[in-house]
């Protein structure tokens, strides 16, 4: 679950990591008075769900309240699309408005998992702000990175070692050693996937101020902090992955395709996906239904291919195991019924009820061809394109 | 001898629930000697024909002696049992359960060190033994044939795909592993290719990976430097897209090399045999074996 950089910066506050004077405005006329407030000179940012905002316009310097009113009514209710947003589009509808600092340098500091060491790792960086991924790159010894025991935790000897090595006197030192252990015990005790900050910034020389903050909490501990499930921000999501969210489905809409596909496993899903594409006809969507899908989770799992208006075609193709064929068949056909759609499909079952499920899908009035196996499959979605 | 061979096949089962036991039932039906269950309130009652349950996996241990464990519990309750497993020695243990958080398999990974435990998973299909009758996990009994190839893949149900591919051609399975499909977890394709190579039973390989971390470089290195059996690859997510992403930290851990071409790419100089569509993987291996 990612959080917006003002819900980031408020867990920040309450670990006593040092951030800018910021308040969050949903009006253009709240930007103008909380500028008042803040400071003379201000930045207003965009608060939404993807990075690289700063590239694509999401973050404005502001010295005045006319240009903090004009700065807000220009973000809110528009849609930001940035290198990290995968084509897709965020609406804002909040921003955050803090003092701007006089920044002496930038640093980039993280806490992610690398998945290669199996642990941990913190991320430190003299080359903080926008261009860091060129930076690690083409200059990878500028990249710091300390691997963490699990079971130790962060061991202080090997912190002070690290900001060391960035040579910035004592007190500086001591500030950012400081900072990395307060985002490591928010990374550890709400197990994230990532803790960020970039950039972590030198003001006027003597002071280390956290300016942006992005955490994303791992999806499967959030049976650890259900406090926390309050914080998500549903608008950053399209209707159809908010809805195959909510009915835990793994759903991802894929732009220019035309054969809907539903699945069971992620892997076959995705090996699903690359025969429609190497039959010559793109997949519309990833769409895994999971281990153990009720009738319900594969209705609404139809309801979503169908309410895609980009789909010629729909390609079913369920591996029984956990999953039960004939609860899936009736899922569909119950989807059927509401949705009254009567788009093509191609259906290929396997492994746990499958024969049942045929008869139940036989006698349903949906426009079905059964294909043996996924080679088969593959060479129907050919002939239906040659047709 | 085959591959993953313990002193005896016997297996405890912890995880009880509607799908652990119908589960074990199939383990059973397939011929899986099933000798004990640990469910914390149901001690002192048994299950199916009779296995007996027990309140804590040493309990189990002590009256069953065990040589794996398979496991069925909820994501919340994994890590302990996972744990609970490995404090008992059990030999090799796994772990079917989807959903476990990865803070959680980061400890278990550590903890495993120097422990006398293989973890197989978690989030994986478990392992398959056709010669042996011996099922450890999900994959459908109806599906595998007793032969020579060794299936290995991160994933459940394309291996599953696989192995019908293999079955309907003809080409029989000396055993099919799934290793998970979660970034962290304990058996790695290295681990497996290594079994394969040293076993027997096994004359080629079919290796089943996605896109996303770097483990099937690292398993082609190996091929590259160690394994003289022949490999049929197949990588799933070609045509997936890139995510959406929130900050740089995943970019700079793992770069380029998470993608299905750069995966494919490392396979073919090791010399593997790459399927280029999901659908050819038995046929690859039908034009290997000539």
């Amino acid at each position: 679950m990612q959080l917006h950089e003002y819900q980031a910066k408020d867990i920040f506050k309450k670990f006593e990591i040092v951030v800018p004077e910021g308040r969050v405005a949903f009006s253009s006329v709240e930007c103008k008075e909380y500028f008042e407030l803040l400071a003379k000179k201000c930045v207003i940012k965009a608060q939404i769900h993807a990075g690289g905002r700063g590239k694509a316009g999401g973050i404005k310097l502001v010295t005045s309240p006319q240009e903090a009113e004009d700065a807000g009514s220009q973000m809110l209710g528009s849609n930001l699309n940035t290198f990290q947003s995968a084509g897709g589009e965020f609406p804002i509808n909040k921003i955050y408005i803090e003092e701007a600092l006089n920044v002496t340098n930038e640093l980039y500091l993280a806490i992610t998992m690398d998945f290669e060491m199996k642990c941990p790792v913190v991320i430190l960086s003299t080359e903080g702000g926008m261009n860091i991924e060129e930076v690690a790159e083409k200059f990878p010894k500028k990249i710091i990175k300390l691997f963490v025991d699990p079971l130790i935790g962060l061991s202080p000897y090997k912190v002070r070692k690290l900001c060391s090595m960035l040579n910035m006197g004592k007190k500086l030192d001591e500030q950012l050693s400081s900072t990395i252990f307060k985002a490591y015990s928010i990374f550890d005790s709400l197990d994230c996937s990532l803790v960020e900050i970039n950039p972590l910034a030198v003001v006027e020389k003597e002071s280390i101020v956290a300016l942006d903050a992005k955490i994303t909490i791992e999806d499967d501990s959030m049976f650890r902090h259900k406090d926390l499930a309050k914080l998500f921000d549903e608008s950053q999501m399209n209707e159809t992955e908010l809805n195959a969210l909510k009915n835990d489905l793994s759903y991802i809409k894929l732009f220019e395709g035309q054969i809907g596909c539903m699945v069971n496993g992620a892997g076959l899903a995705m090996a699903t996906m690359d025969i429609t594409m190497k039959a010559g006809m793109a997949p519309a969507n990833f769409l895994d239904v999971g281990g153990s899908a009720s009738e319900d989770k594969i209705k609404e799992a139809y309801r979503i291919i169908c309410s895609d208006k980009d789909v010629r075609l729909i390609l079913v193709n369920l591996f029984g195991g956990i999953l039960r064929c004939d609860v899936a068949a009736k899922g569909i056909v119950d989807g059927h019924k509401e949705t009254r759609k009567k788009t093509p499909m191609i259906v290929v079952l396997r492994g746990t009820n499958s024969d049942e499920a045929k008869t139940i899908l036989q006698n349903s009035d949906l426009d079905i061809t059964f294909a043996r196996d996924l080679p088969d499959a593959a060479n129907m979605i050919q002939q239906k394109l040659g047709n | 001898m085959s591959i993953l061979n313990n002193d005896s096949n016997k297996v405890l089962i912890q995880g009880l629930g509607r799908d652990g036991s119908f589960q074990t039932e199939k383990c059973i039906q397939f011929g899986t000697q099933v000798v004990s269950g640990v469910h914390p309130t149901r001690a002192g009652k048994t299950f199916g024909e009779g296995v007996p349950i027990f309140g804590s996996v040493e309990e189990a241990v002590k009256a069953t002696s065990p040589d794996i464990g398979l496991i069925f519990v909820p994501a919340p309750f994994a890590l302990d049992a996972i744990v609970e497993q490995i404090d008992s020695d059990i030999r090799t243990v796994v772990c079917i359960t989807e959903g476990i958080p990865v803070s959680d398999m980061v400890k278990v990974n550590q903890y495993l060190k120097d422990k006398k435990t293989r973890l197989i998973g978690p989030n994986c299909p478990g392992y398959i033994i056709p010669e042996k009758n011996v099922k450890v996990g999900i994959i459908p009994n109806d599906i595998v044939s007793s032969g020579e190839v060794g299936v290995v893949s991160r994933s459940g149900t394309l291996t599953y795909e696989a192995i019908v591919q293999l079955t309907k051609l003809g080409i029989g399975q000396s055993a099919c592993v799934g290793i998970g499909g979660d970034p962290i977890h304990g058996t790695t394709f290295v681990d497996v290719l290594e079994m394969f190579e040293k076993d027997k039973n096994t004359r080629a390989i079919v290796m089943i990976g996605e896109i996303g971390g770097t483990n099937e470089q690292i398993a082609a290195n190996k091929i590259k430097d160690e394994i003289s059996k022949p490999v049929v690859a197949c990588i799933v997510g070609q045509t997936a897209p890139q995510g959406k992403r929130m900050g740089h930290a995943g970019a700079i851990v793992t770069g380029k090399s998470a993608l299905a071409s750069e995966k494919i790419e490392a396979l073919k100089n090791a010399g593997v045999t790459i399927a280029d569509s999901p659908t050819e993987i038995g046929l690859k291996v039908h034009n290997l074996l000539k």
